[in-house]
């Protein structure tokens, strides 16, 4: 089992590796393939394994995405003066000076949202099911409004992202970002990997099942919400500075705080690969981007009524996920004894 | 930020006043909230999407020549269909279920409505002009809509024929049950499927009524949905289920609250206020909750 692993993981690095050269034509999907399996399985963490259901950590997202540009702007030009200008070619970023600015900006972008979680947590965290939802909910969407409202990031009109710097070929811009978002990716996984094998992600399985009795076995479950919480916003900020320089363009509903698309997606991928599983969300959003990149051309302008039937569909019909499916049909693989007597047994009785 | 409202004491009178009149129609959708939290335990995302297509209704009365406030009659009996509709399809199948689930049903449904509405109807701001032109008050220094005052008055009346309708009808009666223990109606012979769906029809009708009125005094835009939605959730979660005149009173203050916004902070804030005072009063009962749960051990 373990070699068989360890095959596994070997051959999707070298099919990530060797991804952009295969398909130099999908560089951009690729990265953003990357982005959405970094947010699945993340969400995953406060989502699937400690049941409380976030719909704001596109918060989290939008935030490392001004902050990255911001950072990467206003550690060499005046701010104000570039927003204002539209990002025009008033200031141009020297190569050194992007790869700097987008360092130490993906750093920020990373630490400032979970400290804000950290902060946030300790009141947002103590609500219930629904009620936090609710809130998280409406956290994105005030986040979105307001920082629509800043004059310093570009309010309305929107946020562009330094270009990429000019250095002799043209498709380092696609092999940039798609090796960093390739690299975030598999920090992510060991991080999260590394997680579920701990206590640590026990005791978030008993906040899900039922925090009372965990809180009465004398887990402190708020610090263990709050901490959950803050490593997703860690790695929602530092995916979020990532597609912010992808995109190129920060626009506050409709590409940072974008609830509407983002927001949901990383939900629906996690449901649809399967909460509360390593590899379900990973699942899930590889599935979710090739059905969305395939056949949203297909519905051409009718995309989002198609994300809000596959919503409901998926939510109706389809709770479990990929691995909760495949979980009912091969129990053993997932090491679950069955005897075969009790089945039959019980099929019979049905 | 603009502090006109503190230099002229009669804006903040024209700020009450507007506020006021806009709370009563947000009670009126958050009545509705509260009546299918309360009978089917669901919490329906989409709520504020039902409120625009009643609005729409009345709007495209209104580009037909009827007068758009006949839409206060035509588009109830309209979302009632659309409701039950939604029933059959949807939520009768996450009445039971987890309340996440029956959150992202229905911000599915909310996401499909505002393409659908935006496709239909194309993507502007519109309004169902009334011409009923308007009341000055204080030497003319308030003004208000005379659209206004019809649309809390009609919303008024609407509530006060549901509330003797849930008290003396044999529905309303079986629906009151079913909200106390749907298990305990179901043994005396209450069709629960039947008054789940009738909850949410009716829910369905007074959003079209709340848009109606909305489409004559205020605009509408297919993505104005959400924002309602939040509204009414912090009503009811203000009011407590199934307390009317809090319902009423905690209505009037958010949109007085919103139009002290409105002047003090800006328009472009507006909206994103009214998100962040729901997640500031979400925070502060968790911590009036959290005291009383200390003070009971």
């Amino acid at each position: 089992m373990n070699k068989n692993n360890l095959i596994l993981y070997i051959g999707i690095l070298t099919f990530g590796i060797a991804a952009p050269f295969l398909f130099p034509a999908f560089k951009v999907q690729l990265s953003i393939l990357c982005v959405l399996i970094i947010l699945a399985t993340t969400w995953n963490i406060q989502g699937g394994e400690m049941g409380y259901n976030s719909f704001g950590n596109i918060l989290f997202y939008g935030l490392g995405m001004y902050l990255c540009a911001s950072v990467q702007v206003g550690m060499f030009f005046p701010l104000a003066e570039w927003t204002e200008s539209g990002g025009e070619k008033t200031f141009v970023h020297t190569p050194a000076q992007f790869f700097q600015g987008m360092a130490v900006g993906l750093l920020v972008a990373a630490v400032v949202p979970t400290i804000v979680a950290g902060l946030i947590g300790y009141s947002i965290l103590g609500l219930r099911g629904h009620y936090f939802a609710i809130c998280t909910l409406g956290l994105g969407v005030a986040a979105g409004e307001i920082s629509g409202g800043i004059e310093i990031i570009g309010a309305g009109q929107g946020f562009t992202t330094p270009p990429f710097p000019d250095v002799g070929n043209l498709e380092s811009r696609g092999e940039f970002f798609y090796f960093l978002s390739f690299i975030v990716l598999i920090l992510t996984f060991i991080a999260v990997r590394g997680i579920y094998s701990t206590r640590f992600k026990l005791i978030l399985n008993a906040i899900r099942d039922n925090e009372d009795k965990a809180e009465a076995m004398g887990i402190q479950t708020m610090k263990y919400k709050i901490v959950g919480w803050m490593i997703s916003a860690f790695f929602c900020g530092l995916a979020g500075g990532i597609m912010g320089g992808l995109v190129g363009y920060i626009d506050s509903t409709d590409v940072a705080f974008d609830g509407r698309e983002m927001g949901v997606f990383m939900v629906l991928m996690a449901i649809l690969g399967g909460k509360g599983t390593l590899w379900g969300p990973i699942i899930g959003a590889t599935v979710f981007h090739i059905f969305k990149e395939g056949f949203w051309t297909f519905f051409l302008g009718w995309q989002y009524v198609a994300l809000g039937v596959l919503i409901v569909v998926i939510v109706i019909y389809f709770p479990e996920g990929i691995m909760g499916w495949l979980r009912e049909k091969y129990p053993e693989r997932f090491g679950e004894v069955v005897d075969e007597k009790d089945r039959k047994a019980q099929v019979e009785l049905k | 930020m603009d502090f006109l409202v503190f230099q002229y004491p009669m804006i903040s009178v024209q700020a009450c006043l507007d506020g006021i009149l806009l709370g009563i129609l947000f009670a009126l959708i958050a009545y509705g909230m509260a009546l299918q939290w309360g009978v089917m335990n669901i919490i329906n995302i989409a709520q504020g999407d039902l409120v625009i297509l009643g609005g729409y209704i009345a709007y495209f009365m209104y580009l037909y020549g009827i007068h758009p406030a006949w839409g206060v009659i035509v588009s109830p009996i309209i979302m009632f269909f659309v409701g039950i509709a939604i029933y059959k399809l949807v939520i009768n199948k996450v009445v039971d279920r987890d309340l996440f689930i029956s959150i992202l049903a229905t911000f599915g449904i909310s996401i499909l409505f505002m393409q659908l509405m935006n496709f239909a109807f194309g993507a502007d701001v519109v309004l169902a002009n009334s011409d009923y032109g308007t009341t000055m008050l204080f030497n003319n220094n308030v003004v208000l809509p005379n659209s206004k005052i019809f649309s809390a008055f009609i919303s008024i009346l609407f509530a006060i024929c549901l509330v003797i309708y849930m008290k003396k009808s044999k529905l309303g009666r079986a629906i009151r049950a079913t909200a106390q223990n749907a298990r305990a109606a179901k043994i005396l012979g209450v069709d629960t499927e039947k008054v789940y769906a009738a909850t949410f029809g009716i829910n369905a009708a007074l959003c079209g009524v709340a848009g109606a009125l909305i489409s004559i005094t205020f605009t509408i835009h297919p993505y104005m949905g959400l924002p309602y939605t939040i509204r009414s959730f912090m009503i009811v979660i203000i009011a407590g289920l199934g307390n009317l005149p809090g319902v009423a009173m905690s209505g009037m203050g958010l949109g007085v609250f919103e139009e002290f916004a409105d002047y003090i902070l800006g328009t472009e804030f507006r909206i994103g206020s009214v998100f962040l005072l729901l997640v500031l009063i979400l925070v502060y009962r968790r911590f009036k909750l959290s005291r009383k749960r200390e003070y009971l051990k």
